[in-house]
């Protein structure tokens, strides 16, 4: 990760990082007899990149779909911005600039990678299913300004050969890539990111932590992500959530996790790469 | 307001005046719903062994009782028919696996059920080109004259069916659970890996479970046929299973048999104490809508679980 | 080098988001349109207009409703029939309580008084997935037919149950529905209202609505989390769908056959145009016009196969044999070629704009 390294490093960015953005307050979900999450709060401050590491079945990606809405747990709460929220739902979380990827690709394989972007535009169009119908006024003119925010992304990513060719066709790489793509159309305040490195070489990891980075550090995203590959956690983040079988096991600094015993003991055996 | 009590009103009124009328209109009801369990289950043994959402399972039922009624006709003794119609369907089971499953393995569930319907117009079209399109009486001996029992009036024929059905699912039951073959069926509807890794290839499991639903479609073939003859409007009337479907979920046997019995014991009651009010042969829509409205509050079935999707 | 698109930068995203982006295919659709408006009205027979082109541009329409609920948003309907049914009982009724109205409204009235019942029957989509709404969509099949033979209303108290379409101008003298009709005023008018309709739903499908319907039928979850509401994006399938098959019912009344009953949108229309949808394509416009000429041309080709081959009185047969290479190609082309004639089309055009040099 040394083309990471020579960024600015964490230490320094810390200057960035304003108030608490979302909160997760305790919270406890089941699934019939397995509890995926108990007791887990810690919270998330605008303008920084948190990770949540853990061991396989550890809950994280749980906790990403509760933070966002798609579960409801049965204890707890989300404060969104200081608002506590009764139930998290995933429109509000879109609406409220929450996107993220997801850990098994999500994208809609059918569509071109130009489309699937596109619909991270959504929440943004007014336009009626009538100026639709006749792509006029309005509706021609959303479409244009969309289409050239989106362009930008995919230069950003670096994609543009790939704008027209349906993303099933992809390969896994890039199919991640588009995911990204598509979240970032959102211009998000908080990016959850599940397992944005996994199953990538070397150089694609780099290729995705400068993106992730430039992103945080460029437009002031908060970036919540899940990761195994403790090099790169080390890396990018600020500070770090450790679960293990649904508990919260540590919370900190990169550095000071790391040398948890705690942490030790829970990936002991489990690889390190 | 007139129509208001003839439609919430007098319709009770008249139950509670012939009580005994109705529960023979109910016991009818039930012996018909045996006929839709029976092609229930028939799509549930598919689903549950290969997820595949058979709508051909009707157009089966009509294809194994052409065959046989065919056989009948040519002169054959009944076990000889029905010795060859069973080896057609096993055949068929095979070629469909061969043909249409392998070729579309792992595709969404959606092309494979249209590519079901696809099988459903080939059999449609093949059985009746080759043995044409007329009714065909079927007489297989079962008596068709009322009975009395407990002063009710029943249909003797009825009763035999249920007899049928009830021996045909023991017989399942039976199979699944002390054959190897039926073992190996019910892990691969737990869980396709391990099935695979107790080393029954997929493939042979699903010509199994197709030849199995085709015999279950034959019974219910000879059993229909026999009743109101052999007929197109056999693959129709075996659409029904697809409400009894929605209300007792998909991938449960139960739920089958008990989805059949609401289906046909709804349908019937309602025939006969609403149909008039509203204009008659409400039979033809009442077990889609039943299960509609069924849909909006258990989607699930009164069998199936709740499942919360994974991301 | 008939069919190149080198050359042709696209300066602007205006012109990459125009309808067709491609000159070639601007042109080919103004061929296609200038042959379907002036060519063939001038060359066909009535013959050929009432029994093969008529019926055609409908079911194209109808294919194309279908398409966009099916193909576009994932949503198996096998009540397109009985929507059909609903726009050309709704279009009558309007049409006799209110003669003055004009044939255009009426028709856009069945159309939305359709797209509201469709929307009734979509409502269990929110909690069921693809294929278990088939059996919502088989409610409205059987539901709607029954009411239109069963209640007398609806056929005005006609003791047949037949409702004949009243003659409907389009202006002054001209009439395009009802016995009055030609067939060439007929046809044309039904071509309009398909055409713009197919413009229309090019459109929708290529902008916000059709991406939310297409997001919902590949990945519904993802969907839902990027803010897109799936019961209201269903419905507004529904609805359109509904709507693009009501008309295309009411057509089917007023222009094409001028008298109908309710018995004559029964499930195997719906099965018929769904057909359409898989051997056309799913999820294309096109396709949904290819399919509807395959299928209105299969039966007359093989009864006049049939007839060469010197069996006459093989009626029965020739539809059972429909029957089963029906069957048999749907099957066929869901294992080879999902997208159907509209895909093989493309791989041609594709081919033809390389040709003569593979490279
Ligand atoms: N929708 C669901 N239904 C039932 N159980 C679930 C569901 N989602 C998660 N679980 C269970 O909750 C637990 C935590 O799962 P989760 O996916 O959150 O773990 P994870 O930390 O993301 O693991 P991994 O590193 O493998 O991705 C697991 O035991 C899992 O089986
Ligand atoms: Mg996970």
């Amino acid at each position: 990760m040394s083309g990471v390294q020579q960024r600015e490093s964490a230490v320094q960015r810390k200057r960035h990082i304003g108030d608490v953005l979302l909160a997760a307050e305790n919270i406890g979900l089941r699934f019939g007899g397995v509890q995926a999450l108990a007791g887990v709060s810690f919270d998330i401050r605008e303008g920084e990149i948190r990770a949540i590491i853990g061991p396989n079945g550890a809950g994280k990606s749980s906790m990403l779909n509760v933070i966002n809405g798609f579960y409801q747990p049965q204890e707890g709460h989300i404060v969104w911005r200081g608002q506590r929220m009764r139930r998290m739902r995933p429109h509000f979380a879109a609406r409220n600039g929450i996107a993220r990827t997801f850990q098994n690709i999500a994208l809609f394989k059918g569509m071109t990678t130009l489309d699937n972007i596109m619909t991270g535009r959504m929440l943004k169009m007014r336009a009626t299913m009538l100026e639709q119908a006749v792509f006029w006024g309005r509706a021609r003119r959303e479409e244009l300004e969309h289409r050239a925010f989106v362009e930008r992304i995919i230069d950003f990513l670096e994609i543009p050969h790939i704008r027209n060719v349906p993303v099933g066709k992809l390969p896994y790489g890039l199919q991640k890539r588009v995911e990204l793509a598509r979240a970032l159309a959102m211009e998000p305040t908080l990016l959850l990111l599940d397992e944005p490195m996994a199953g990538m070489n070397l150089e694609e990891k780099e290729d995705m932590c400068r993106y992730i980075l430039d992103v945080n550090e460029e437009f002031g995203t908060t970036v919540a992500l899940i990761e195994h590959d403790m090099g790169v956690v080390m890396d990018i983040s600020d500070r770090v959530v450790v679960l293990d079988y649904g508990r919260l096991l540590a919370d900190g600094p990169p550095e000071e996790v790391r040398r948890d015993p705690e942490v030790i003991k829970a990936y002991l055996g489990v690889s390190q790469d | 307001m007139e129509t208001l009590s003839a439609v919430l009103v007098e319709p009770f009124v008249a139950i509670a005046e012939a009580p005994m009328f109705f529960f023979e209109v109910l016991i009818g009801g039930l012996l018909s719903g045996v006929m839709y369990a029976l092609v229930a289950l028939g799509f549930v043994l598919i689903f549950k062994a290969s997820g595949v959402f058979n709508f051909a399972q009707g157009a089966m039922v009509l294809f194994a009782a052409l065959f046989f009624v065919g056989f009948i006709d040519l002169g054959w003794p009944i076990w000889l028919s029905l010795v060859v119609t069973v080896g057609v369907m096993v055949l068929l089971a095979l070629v469909i696996e061969r043909a249409v499953l392998r070729p579309l393995v792992n595709q969404d569930p959606i092309i494979l059920f249209m590519a079901t319907i696809g099988i459903t117009f080939f059999l449609d079209g093949f059985g009746q080109t080759l043995w044409g399109s007329d009714v065909r009486r079927l007489d297989i001996g079962i008596p068709d004259d009322p009975l009395i029992v407990a002063g009710l009036y029943v249909n003797q024929f009825d009763i035999y069916a249920a007899v049928i059905c009830g021996l045909l699912v023991l017989g399942l039951a039976l199979f699944f659970q002390f054959t190897p073959t039926g073992r190996a069926l019910r892990a691969v509807a737990d869980d396709h890996q391990a099935a695979m890794s107790v080393g029954v290839p997929l493939n042979v499991i699903w010509a199994i479970v197709w030849t199995v639903a085709g015999i279950v479609g034959l019974v219910a073939g000879i059993m229909w046929g026999a009743k109101l003859g052999v007929q197109f409007n056999l693959a129709l009337i075996a659409l029904k299973a697809l409400p009894v479907l929605i209300l007792g979920g998909f991938t449960s046997v139960p739920g089958a048999i008990v989805g059949g019995l609401i289906i046909g014991a709804g349908e019937k009651v309602a025939e006969v104490f609403w149909g008039e009010v509203l204009g008659g042969a409400i039979e033809d829509w009442f077990a889609y809508m039943l299960a509609m409205v069924f849909l909006l509050f258990r989607p699930q079935g009164l069998f199936g679980e709740k499942i919360i999707e994974r991301v | 080098m008939i069919y190149r698109e080198t050359g042709q930068f696209k300066t602007s995203y205006a012109a990459d988001q125009a309808i067709f982006p491609i000159a070639q295919d601007r042109l080919g659709m103004l061929v296609i349109l200038a042959v379907a408006f002036v060519a063939v009205p001038l060359m066909a027979s009535d013959y050929w207009l009432t029994t093969i082109l008529l019926p055609f541009v409908i079911y194209g329409l109808a294919a194309l409703g279908l398409n966009i609920l099916t193909g576009y948003a994932g949503q198996l309907s096998l009540g397109t029939g009985g929507f059909m049914a609903c726009g050309a009982f709704a279009a009558y009724k309007l049409a006799t309580a209110f003669p003055e109205l004009h044939v255009l409204v009426v028709f856009a009235l069945s159309g939305l008084i359709t797209a509201a019942v469709g929307m009734l029957f979509g409502l269990p989509s929110l909690r069921i997935k693809g294929f278990y709404l088939a059996v919502a969509t088989l409610a409205a099949q059987f539901f709607l037919l029954w009411l239109f033979n069963k209640v007398p209303w609806f056929t005005n108290y006609s003791s047949s149950g037949v409702i004949s379409a009243p003659p409907l101008a389009i202006w002054g003298e001209t009439y395009v529905t009802g016995f009055e009709a030609t067939p060439r005023a007929k046809y044309l008018f039904a071509l309009t209202v398909v055409t713009l309709l197919a413009l229309a739903a090019k459109n929708m499908t290529r902008l916000k609505i059709g991406r939310a319907w297409m997001a919902i039928r590949d990945m519904d979850i993802a969907a839902e989390i990027i803010g897109i509401r799936p019961l209201a994006t269903k419905l507004s399938a529904f609805a359109v769908s509904s709507f693009y098959c009501g008309v295309a019912g009411a057509l089917w009344a007023f222009a094409y056959t001028g008298a109908v009953e309710a018995l004559a949108f029964d499930i195997n229309v719906s099965f018929r145009i769904l057909f359409m949808i898989i051997i056309g394509g799913l999820g294309s416009i096109l396709g949904s016009f290819l399919g509807a000429g395959f299928i209105v041309l299969l039966p007359i080709f093989l009864n006049n196969a049939l007839l060469a081959m010197g069996m006459a009185e093989a009626v029965a047969l020739a539809s059972h044999l429909e029957f089963m290479i029906m069957g048999a190609l749907i099957i066929l082309f869901l294992i080879v070629e999902p997208h159907g004639l509209a895909r093989l089309w493309q791989i041609l055009k594709e081919k033809l704009r390389k040709w003569p040099f593979p490279y």
